[in-house]
């Protein structure tokens, strides 16, 4: 309401007119005319209010709140826009729709399975990329005019292309490296969380999902292509949870966690119970830094023992155990199930990451990201601009900041830890390297009587991290033997 | 190629919207009662243009000849509606006249869209409550007992919301309406507009304590009754109304703060007792948490007025039927939808323009009681607006109740026809005294 109005609405000019009335009635006029106007305003002001609202509705929260997999109307947009491509970060083509010349749309994936789980699947539903970056491939940035005359000629307009953050050749060497294993390997560059692959197994063809759709999805399938291992498959963490007992261990003695000694015959006897070391090796008298580079069972489930149960589960939930990740692909919550009441054999298990923790290999990257930048992690993203089919730039995705998980010093510390473990450790796979590396591996037992299934979690060059990796292959045995050999050939490419 | 024609014309629906608007704005500006009729003149030009443009995409698309006829029908009933009614009183408030069409206008367009069975049915319900309504500026000029009856007004509202109360079938969880002769209405509808007349009679008496003690408890039955229907929308209303009604009527701020601080606390402890008020709040809070349940209808809402954006899908290019109930409380987001955010900006500043041509009626009227009953349905006619446009954006928790004159229902038609008609008859009066005195 502007100041004209407010004259007009406000005392005096109406009411002197009514010369006949007595005063009193004039002035209980007066007042009530005001507190109308009082009462008014505050209404002009909720209403304005509300149209601010409205308007950063439509112009900020808009994207996001659209482009929703339970948002059927994107589905419309198909009806005039050629669904865009999705492109690797060097611009290889890792899905396109291809128009016949009747008109009809196949949705093509050139490298096959290689990229079925992270750019996903259209048809039957939508998964991965497809869904996450449904809004842009189905809306146009192509000049106006140019859509215009489509629409006028009844034809489609081409839809914005994704270029991912994905790197063709790490997810190949991934890929070839996991061989017919079951399992998963995911690699981020941990100073900007950026995702450069994510290769699960066993995987797909989405090329010719609706045809294998139905033996995909019968009961008496059991090995679970559709899964995305990488983000969804929660598997005990083994020794790569020697990690947050370590930090646990840190915290807890500050100053002298370095004056701890084992001794290590390669079977630790607590009361009734025994932990072993792998294959029952005898790790001889080790300190801490040695314990966690030689992943010595004994000593860590003895470090365990001697920790505060309530710290440790605030310090695997600073961690995101049992938190929501800020990953936007689906995914799995991880679990630290341990609390304060648990009972000597479970402190023990929990200690060497076996016991009821589960962690998504998408997780232990995050974790192993954040200690390498410094503490801090990065939000991991997988797009990372959007441009028209002309090769306009539409929109660009940059690194943000999802905050500290540890502090730099911790990261510090542990940062030593995993060089040590690549130095004289477990993670021998990658000792001579051409460049620094920091790791840890892992042999988690999940079924008596099968091979365990091998970790590593690690990052590389330890002066200033490029990137990271984790690696886990199902029933692959040794961590230091299976897995750590995959992350150096990560390694080896992307540093070259 | 309709695809195109559908797309350019939803530019200028907007355009005619905004230009709308603009003359409901400049109205107020005006102080010469010329150039009002002017922009009130302009007001109908763009109403009829946009109208026509409206109906052409709906034929178009439809190609239906029952389209045709139903929007000649239309036309009809506006010029009359229009026409008629200066011939009837001559001092009718024109922009409010105006406005009314509009809004009918935007809300018979979309309906028809929706469901064409029912715009039909509402259009019917339009005309009988415009013309028998009518009657109400004859009255308010003639019959001096209206401000005698307060316990009439009282016990006729509380015994209808009784009624309700024990009779009612539930509507979405709360018992609304009310089946007499195969029609269903719904009594507090009504009962809005019979409170505001019981506590202006109240207050015209008298102000005191024990008169304020009267009314407040009188009105707190109402609401109650209205809580236990789980009409969470109609008892906000009234609360709220009946808050600025006491507000205006005694200059008392410890009523206003006491009244609110009650209000916040009883809306706290309904949010803990009762398990439909904290589903509405949570799926306020985070409907995306449960979007295939109690968060479902928002995320509609939102996917809707998102995909639409401010410039919106265009007639049948939408998907406004996924919405539940969008017809009545969420048809704001079908329009916001198909005919853009903008459109729909225009169509609350328009709701704003309304209201504040209640307010200027209620600043005029000599007599607290006529300047209380306008005032206190403007304050009715402004929440119900907030409410329903608030809770359809998720500005604020959904509290289910209609947009006046866009919405589907044949009650809120006619109590939304009473309303405006007795703010008629109040500016009637007030002109014809000008004219006599001044």
């Amino acid at each position: 309401m502007d100041k004209k109005n407010a004259k007009k609405l406000g005392v005096g000019k109406k009411t002197k007119k009514a010369e006949g009335k007595k005063k009193t009635v004039q002035r209980t006029g007066d007042k009530a005319n005001r507190n109308i106007l009082l009462v008014t305003y505050v209404f002009v002001f909720l209403f304005l209010a509300l149209i601010l609202y409205f308007s950063y509705f439509l112009t900020i929260q808009r994207d996001s709140v659209i482009n929703n997999a339970y948002n059927a109307r994107l589905d419309s947009f198909a009806d005039r826009i050629v669904r865009g491509r999705i492109l690797g970060s060097g611009y290889e083509v890792l899905a396109e729709t291809k128009v016949g010349e009747d008109g009809s749309e196949q949705r093509s994936y050139p490298y096959q399975n290689l990229f079925a789980h992270v750019v996903g699947y259209t048809g039957k539903g939508k998964t991965g990329l497809e869904t996450l970056a449904n809004f842009y491939l189905l809306s146009s940035h192509t000049n106006l005019a140019e859509q215009a005359y489509h629409e006028l000629m009844g034809q489609k307009s081409q839809g914005d292309d994704v270029v991912t953050t994905l790197n063709v050749q790490l997810q190949q060497l991934a890929y070839d490296a996991l061989g017919n294993k079951r399992g998963a390997v995911v690699a981020m560059e941990p100073d900007t969380g950026k995702i450069l692959a994510m290769v699960s197994k066993p995987d797909f063809n989405p090329n010719t999902i609706a045809a294998d759709w139905e033996n995909m999805v019968s009961a008496d399938n059991s090995s679970g292509q559709l899964l995305n291992r990488a983000t969804q498959g929660l598997y005990p963490p083994g020794s790569t949870f020697k990690i947050v007992t370590a930090l646990e261990y840190m915290r807890e003695h500050p100053n002298d966690y370095k004056d701890f000694l084992y001794d290590c015959s390669g079977l630790l006897t607590e009361g009734e119970y025994q932990i072993r070391c792998y294959h029952g090796e005898a790790h001889g008298q080790v300190n801490f830094v040695d314990s966690f580079a030689q992943s010595c069972n004994g000593a860590f489930a003895t470090m365990g023992l001697s920790l505060d149960l309530g710290k440790w589960k605030s310090l695997s939930e600073e961690l995101l155990f049992g938190k929501e990740l800020p990953l936007s692909l689906a995914y799995n919550k991880s679990s630290f199930v341990m609390g304060t009441g648990a009972d000597t054999w479970e402190i023990l298990q929990t200690s060497i990451g076996q016991g009821g923790t589960q962690i998504t290999p998408m997780h232990n990257l995050l974790i192993t990201a954040a200690i390498a930048n410094g503490g801090v992690l990065m939000k991991p993203y997988l797009i990372d601009h959007v441009e028209s089919a002309v090769g306009q730039s539409v929109k660009k995705f940059t690194p943000s900041t999802y905050g500290s998980l540890l502090t730099a010093e911790e990261s510090a510390q542990l940062t030593e830890l995993m060089q040590e473990v690549v130095k004289t450790g477990t993670g021998s796979a990658l000792r001579d390297a051409s460049y620094t590396a920091a790791g840890k591996t892992g042999s988690a037992e999940f079924e008596t009587g099968k091979e365990s299934h091998a970790w590593f979690v690690g990052f590389a060059p330890v002066e200033n991290p490029k990137i990271a990796v984790c690696v886990i292959v199902e029933e692959g045995g040794s961590g230091g033997r299976a897995a750590a050999p995959i992350a150096r050939k990560l390694m080896d490419a992307y540093l070259e | 190629m309709l695809n195109i024609i559908i797309d350019v014309s939803k530019y200028f629906m907007i355009l005619f919207a905004a230009i709308y608007t603009y003359y409901n704005f400049s109205y107020f500006r005006y102080s010469e009662m010329e150039e009002k009729h002017r922009a009130c003149a302009g007001q109908i030009r763009v109403l009829f243009v946009f109208h026509a443009l409206a109906y052409g995409i709906l034929y178009l698309k439809t190609q239906e000849l029952r389209v045709a006829v139903f929007y000649v029908a239309q036309v009809v009933f506006f010029l009359l509606y229009i026409y008629l009614f200066r011939l009837l009183y001559k001092h009718v408030s024109r922009v409010l006249v105006n406005n009314v069409c509009f809004l009918s206008c935007v809300g018979l367009v979309i309906l028809t869209r929706l469901n064409f069975d029912r715009a039909v049915r509402q259009f019917v319900i339009l005309v009988l409550s415009a013309f028998v309504t009518w009657l109400i500026p004859f009255v308010i000029d003639r019959v001096w007992q209206l401000s005698k009856i307060p316990w009439v007004y009282g016990i006729a509202g509380v015994v209808l919301l009784l009624v309700v109360l024990v009779l009612g079938s539930i509507t979405y969880g709360a018992q609304l309406s009310i089946e007499i002769g195969g029609i269903r209405f719904q009594p507090s509808e009504f009962v809005k507009i019979s409170f505001v007349f019981f506590v202006a009679t109240m207050f015209y008496r008298s102000t005191s304590f024990r008169q304020v003690c009267i009314t407040t408890a009188m009105a707190a039955l109402h609401v109650l009754i209205l809580i236990a229907s789980r009409d969470l929308g109609g008892a906000l209303i009234f609360f709220l109304t009946y808050l600025c009604m006491l507000f205006v009527a005694t200059d008392n701020w410890g009523y206003l703060v006491g009244g609110l601080g009650i209000g916040a606390g009883g809306a706290l402890l309904a949010a803990k007792l009762f398990t439909h008020v904290a589903v509405r709040v949570s799926a306020w809070l985070n409907p995306w948490a449960d979007i295939d349940n109690t968060g479902y209808q928002i995320t509609q809402s939102l996917f809707a007025i998102g995909t639409g954006g401010w410039f919106g899908m265009g007639l049948y290019q939408g998907m406004p039927k996924r919405i539940p109930v969008v017809e009545k409380d969420f048809v704001f987001a079908a329009i916001s939808e198909e005919m853009g955010g903008l459109f729909a900006l225009c169509l609350i500043l328009i709701c704003l323009g309304c209201f504040l041509q209640l307010i200027l009626v209620a600043n005029q009227m000599q007599a607290m009681f006529y300047k209380l009953i306008a005032f206190g349905l403007g304050i009715e006619y402004i929440v119900q607006v907030f409410l329903t446009v608030g809770g359809v954006t998720k500005f604020i928790p959904s509290t289910g109740v209609t947009l006046p004159f866009v919405s589907y229902g044949g009650s809120s038609v006619l109590s939304t026809f009473i309303m405006f008609h007795v703010i008629q008859g109040l500016y009637i009066l007030k002109r014809n005294e000008e004219e006599e005195f001044g």
